[in-house]
């Protein structure tokens, strides 16, 4: 690829996003020891959106997940939540202003039965009542966690112990998600139905940043995109946009990847 | 008596010692857990919950007396003094060293460890110093049986403990977030979990625990001094490992082995009472063989 070549960037102001900042992101520079991951990565969440970060591997996505979520400290630039700098708090503070991180591989907690891992999602609520609210919707709306509720979380199947992810992460009460990668080995029906529910979780009032690989999915999704290549955002715009443009697919989203 | 008595009386001993080990040994394992080290500064938390168990009840005898109520609320002041204690070792120790290879972080633990037993022995000279208790010499007579009641008031207590311990860790958020933590702590941290301060809270009550253990020894013992943890903390260490490291009711469960072996081992036909340790490890050795990850302990799986 030719360096500095830099392609056109699609207009922000051609795009009207509805709802107020939630989450911004300025100008993030982060490293991993000497190598630099992120270099100046500006981006935007509004409330009540799904905004998805798209690239191939290693691009820096989950980087700007982890910088968001306190598990990376970025060294230059700021991450703003409802206006108020974050940058700087402990990841667990981090979480408790309503950041939830889903990472990748979902991380569910291995000897934990599934309740107990929901159970975790909620350690910051105080409320008892509303605890027990939240498992109760949750229960509603993954109906196959209430049946194995008693088991050990690690032993169910990738598209379960995904659902327990998103669940425990529900139970929090999030003000913003950050799901990494969401579809990650999993089969493609599966991917459709994780997808599905994502989409009805934002249609439920969850504002969503979503890392994908699978760029198709990820902007039939979205309301808005950004495309990021070697810890930089290359391009940027409504995903339908972005969508319909065929040759910005086959620049950065390649082809290969049928869905 | 006949072999049958022999055997309950053994049994009785080897639950008093089993005590000991197991209340020892739950702090083994407990650290272990949340931060992959072997403490092998706890048998020396031990000895030093035996002196502050001391101090404590020359505190409160005037008072309470020196029975049973008076090295009850001893034991509390040590639990609380000495759980402090592991708090302000894990913070100043342990915390800093937490991102190094694991071998540093063993090496500060024996520093520690030599820290406190010298610590000791400047302060008592490494002489004995009599526990002095009101405790009788009472106790039940069931047939042949003799069963004191320090015997069952300190095997009693031991339980209470265990039993509060596992209750907390299964049943609170608390205990939920302590298990957590010790599988995944990234993810902890994602939700919302303050890993240092559970760090902290789990240091509390392992040092806790060994400093009740430490006060019972030398009321129902009689003496103590600086080098009285070196023996037991191997002891409980081997009780964790046998019981599965990390595993909590492992470690009650190694616990209670190693004291039952102990005691039985004193008393094989034919064969000095010399040989227990011999006789002890020889079965633990057989069972780590047949079962490497300890007898409740689950191999590590790798996440994918």
């Amino acid at each position: 690829m030719v360096k500095d070549a830099r392609p056109p960037t699609v207009a922000e102001t051609a795009t009207e996003r509805p709802g107020r900042v939630r989450l911004r992101l300025r100008e993030i520079e982060a490293f991993y020891g000497q190598i630099q991951a992120l270099r100046g990565i500006s981006l935007d969440v509004h409330e009540g959106e799904i905004v998805t970060v798209l690239g191939s591997n290693g691009a820096g996505k989950s980087t700007t997940l982890k910088t968001i979520s306190g598990l990376v400290r970025a060294r230059q630039g700021e991450v703003e939540l409802e206006g108020e700098s974050i940058t700087r708090l402990a990841a667990h503070e981090i979480a408790r202003r309503g950041v939830v991180h889903v990472p990748e591989g979902r991380r569910i907690l291995r000897g934990l039965t599934v309740q107990e891992n929901l159970e975790l999602g909620a350690f910051t609520v105080k409320d008892p009542a509303l605890r027990r609210q939240r498992l109760e919707d949750v229960y509603a709306r993954f109906p196959i966690l209430h049946e194995r509720r008693h088991q050990d979380g690690s032993l169910l199947s990738g598209g379960q112990q995904q659902m327990l992810a998103m669940g425990r992460a529900l139970m929090h009460g999030p003000s913003v998600m950050l799901l990494d990668e969401p579809s990650m080995g999993l089969a493609p029906k599966l991917v459709t139905e994780i997808m599905r529910i994502v989409k009805q979780l934002n249609e439920a009032g969850t504002t969503i940043l979503l890392v994908e690989q699978n760029a198709r999915l990820a902007l039939r999704l979205a309301d808005y995109a950004y495309v990021i290549e070697n810890g930089e955002i290359r391009l940027h715009g409504a995903a339908a946009t972005l969508r319909e443009d065929a040759s910005i697919i086959k620049a950065y989203l390649g082809l290969g990847e049928e869905s | 008596m006949t072999w049958y008595d022999s055997l309950l009386q053994q049994l009785v001993d080897g639950l008093v010692l089993g005590a000991f080990y197991a209340l020892v040994a739950l702090g083994y394992t407990m650290v272990f857990g949340v931060i992959k080290l072997l403490n092998f500064a706890h048998g020396d938390l031990y000895m030093t919950g035996a002196f502050a168990g001391f101090g404590g009840l020359s505190l409160v005898s005037g008072v309470l007396g020196a029975g049973w109520l008076g090295i009850f609320v001893a034991m509390l002041l040590a639990m609380l003094a000495v759980g402090c204690l592991g708090v302000v070792i894990e913070r100043v120790a342990y915390h800093p060293m937490l991102g190094a290879p694991r071998l540093s972080i063993l090496i500060t633990a024996l520093a520690v460890s030599l820290v406190l037993q010298n610590a000791a022995l400047s302060l008592t000279g490494g002489q004995y110093t009599a526990f002095r208790t009101d405790l009788g010499f009472g106790g039940l007579n069931l047939g042949n049986l003799f069963l004191s009641y320090n015997q069952i008031v300190l095997v009693a207590t031991a339980g209470v403990l265990m039993i509060a311990l596992e209750l907390f860790v299964s049943r609170t958020a608390y205990g939920r977030a302590m298990r957590a933590v010790a599988i995944d702590k990234e993810m902890c941290r994602m939700l919302g979990i303050n890993v240092s301060a559970v760090i902290a809270v789990t240091f509390f009550i392992g040092s806790g625990l060994a400093a009740a253990a430490g006060t019972m020894a030398g009321a129902y013992y009689g003496s103590i001094w600086y080098f009285m943890g070196f023996l037991i903390g191997l002891k409980a260490f081997t009780a964790a490992v046998i019981g599965g490291i990390g595993s909590i009711t492992g470690a009650m469960l190694g616990g209670l082995i190693l004291g039952l072996l102990e005691s039985f081992g004193t008393h094989i036909p034919f064969i000095g009472s010399e040989w227990k340790d011999v006789f002890t490890f020889s079965i633990l050795i057989l069972v780590l063989v047949l079962k490497p990850t300890g007898l409740l302990g689950k191999s590590e799986v790798e996440r994918m």
